[in-house]
C-alpha cells in the first residue's frame, strides 16, 4: 500500500462530506478529527478499551480508533457534535448537565454516545423496569477517571425516565 | 465469494472488519504496515445467516449479532451484550477469528464445539474450532455453532449425561485454549445431581484454569490475564450451580 492520501466520502452528522489526503493507515476517528474539523470524538488509549472515541457507523457504536477510515467509505457516520440540533441540546445531554455528570469531560462524548445507544435500544424502557446492571453494562466500555460514575449513572436514570419523550432517528435529539 | 485476495497477492495482507481491534491497535501503534487492507464488510455472503435443524451459520460479526438478538444462541447473545462494550461490536468474532486472542465470544464457541468453516484460494475446508487456527492463506467463511447445548457463561459446556466438561479459554493465549486438566478435575469434584462443589475444589479449580492459559505479551498487557480468569472460573461453577 503506498503512502499516498485517500479521497474519503462519508456522510457525517447527516452531511455528504469529502477529505482528501486521509493517509492510508488512518483510523475514522483520526480522520474525523483531523480531516473533518470534528475534534468531538477523543483520541485516548487508541486500542479500544476506553470508549472516549465512540461515534454510530450506520448507527451502530463503534470505537472509531479501531476503524480504518477506508472501512467508513460511503457510511453514514455519527459523532457527538451530531446529538445536539437547532433545538438546542439533546435530551441525554440535558441529562449529564443537569446531573453534572461531567468533571474534566474528556469522556464525556464517549459515555453520551453510549447512553444514546442504551436509549435507543431500550426501547421505551424506563429505568424503573431496566436493570441496573443493565445500565453498567452499557457504560462498561466507557472509563472515566474523574466522576465515580454515580454521577454519571444518574444522567442515564434522568434521560431515561421519560419514555414518551419522542425517540427522534439517531443524529437528532436523543 | 471471490476468493481471498491473498492468494494473487505477493504482499503482506492484514483483512479487517469493523471490529478488527487487533490489527486497527497495531495500525495505530506503528506497529504494522501491510501492503494491502482489504476489507471483508464488503463482501455481502459473509453478512449471512441462518439456522437450519440444531445448528446455526454466521459469517460475520455482525452476523453472529443478530442470530444472538433472535435468541437463538441465548448464550452468545449473554456473551455479546455483557462481556464485550457495545462500541467493540459485542460478539468481536472476525476474519482472523482462530488467530484473534482478544475476542469475546470465543470461550463460547470454544466450548459449544463450533466448527468453522474456511477457504483459501485454493480450498474450502471445515474444521472443529478447537483444532486450532488458519492457514496463513485461508480466511473464515462461517462458523458453525450447534444450537441448544447449556452453555455457563465464559467458558464452560456441561453434558449432564454423558458427565463430561469442556472449556474454553480466550483473550488469554495465542490461539484460543480449552483447559483440560481443569475439565478433568471439575469432572471428578463436581457432585453431578446438583452442581455443587466445595469450596476448596473450586479454587483449585480456577487455578488450573489460570495455569491453562497461555498470555500473549503485548500493547494490550497480559499481566492481569491468568488472574481475572481464575476469578471467572469460579465465577461460572457459581452460575452453572443457579442455572441447574
Amino acid at each position: 500500500m503506498t503512502d499516498q492520501g485517500m479521497r474519503l466520502e462519508l456522510t457525517v452528522n447527516g452531511r455528504r462530506r469529502v477529505a482528501t489526503d486521509v493517509p492510508p493507515f488512518a483510523s475514522l476517528l483520526s480522520a474525523l478529527r483531523e480531516h473533518f474539523g470534528l475534534p468531538g470524538a477523543k483520541n485516548a488509549c487508541e486500542q479500544g478499551e476506553c470508549g472516549s472515541c465512540t461515534v454510530f457507523l450506520d448507527g451502530t457504536p463503534v470505537c472509531s480508533c479501531l476503524v480504518a477510515a477506508g472501512q467508513a467509505e460511503g457510511r453514514e457516520v455519527t459523532t457527538v457534535e451530531g446529538l445536539a440540533d437547532e433545538a438546542g441540546l439533546s435530551l441525554v445531554q440535558r441529562a449529564f448537565v443537569a446531573a453534572g455528570a461531567v468533571q474534566c469531560g474528556f469522556c464525556t462524548p464517549g459515555f453520551l454516545m453510549a447512553v444514546r445507544d442504551l436509549q435507543s435500544r431500550a426501547r421505551g424502557r424506563t429505568i424503573i423496569n431496566l436493570d441496573d446492571e443493565e445500565v453498567r453494562e452499557a457504560l462498561a466500555g466507557n472509563l472515566c477517571r474523574c466522576t465515580g460514575y454515580e454521577k454519571v449513572i444518574d444522567a442515564v436514570r434522568a434521560a431515561l425516565v421519560h419514555p414518551t419523550d419522542p425517540q427522534r432517528p439517531v443524529g437528532a435529539s436523543g | 465469494m471471490d476468493p481471498p485476495a491473498r492468494g494473487r497477492f505477493t504482499g503482506r495482507v492484514e483483512y479487517v472488519t469493523d471490529v478488527s481491534a487487533d490489527v486497527m491497535v497495531e495500525l495505530n501503534f506503528d506497529l504494522r504496515r501491510p501492503d494491502a487492507l482489504p476489507d471483508l464488510d464488503r463482501v455481502r455472503e459473509l453478512r449471512d445467516w441462518d439456522v437450519v435443524g440444531g445448528t446455526a451459520r454466521a459469517g460475520h460479526p455482525r452476523a453472529l449479532d443478530q442470530l444472538a438478538a433472535r435468541d437463538r444462541l441465548p448464550a452468545l447473545a449473554m456473551a455479546s451484550s455483557s462481556v464485550a462494550a457495545s462500541s467493540l461490536g459485542g460478539a468481536g468474532l472476525g476474519a482472523a477469528l482462530p488467530d484473534l486472542p482478544a475476542c469475546d465470544a470465543y470461550p463460547l464457541l470454544l466450548a459449544a464445539g463450533a466448527v468453522v468453516g474456511a477457504e483459501s484460494f485454493q480450498r474450502g475446508v471445515s474444521r472443529p474450532l478447537r483444532h486450532g487456527s488458519l492457514d496463513p492463506e485461508e480466511l473464515i467463511r462461517a462458523v458453525v455453532i450447534p444450537t441448544g447445548i447449556a452453555v455457563c457463561s465464559f467458558a464452560l459446556a456441561l453434558d449432564l449425561r454423558a458427565r463430561v466438561i469442556e472449556t474454553g479459554i480466550g483473550a488469554a493465549g495465542p490461539t484460543p485454549l480449552a483447559a483440560r486438566a481443569a475439565a478433568r478435575f471439575l469432572a471428578a469434584e463436581l457432585d453431578w445431581g446438583t452442581l455443587a462443589v466445595s469450596e476448596a475444589a473450586a479454587a483449585r479449580f480456577g487455578k488450573l484454569v489460570a495455569r491453562a492459559a497461555q498470555p500473549v505479551d503485548g500493547v494490550r498487557g497480559p499481566g492481569y490475564r491468568r488472574r481475572a480468569l481464575e476469578v471467572l472460573a469460579i465465577r461460572a461453577l457459581g452460575w452453572i450451580r443457579s442455572a441447574a
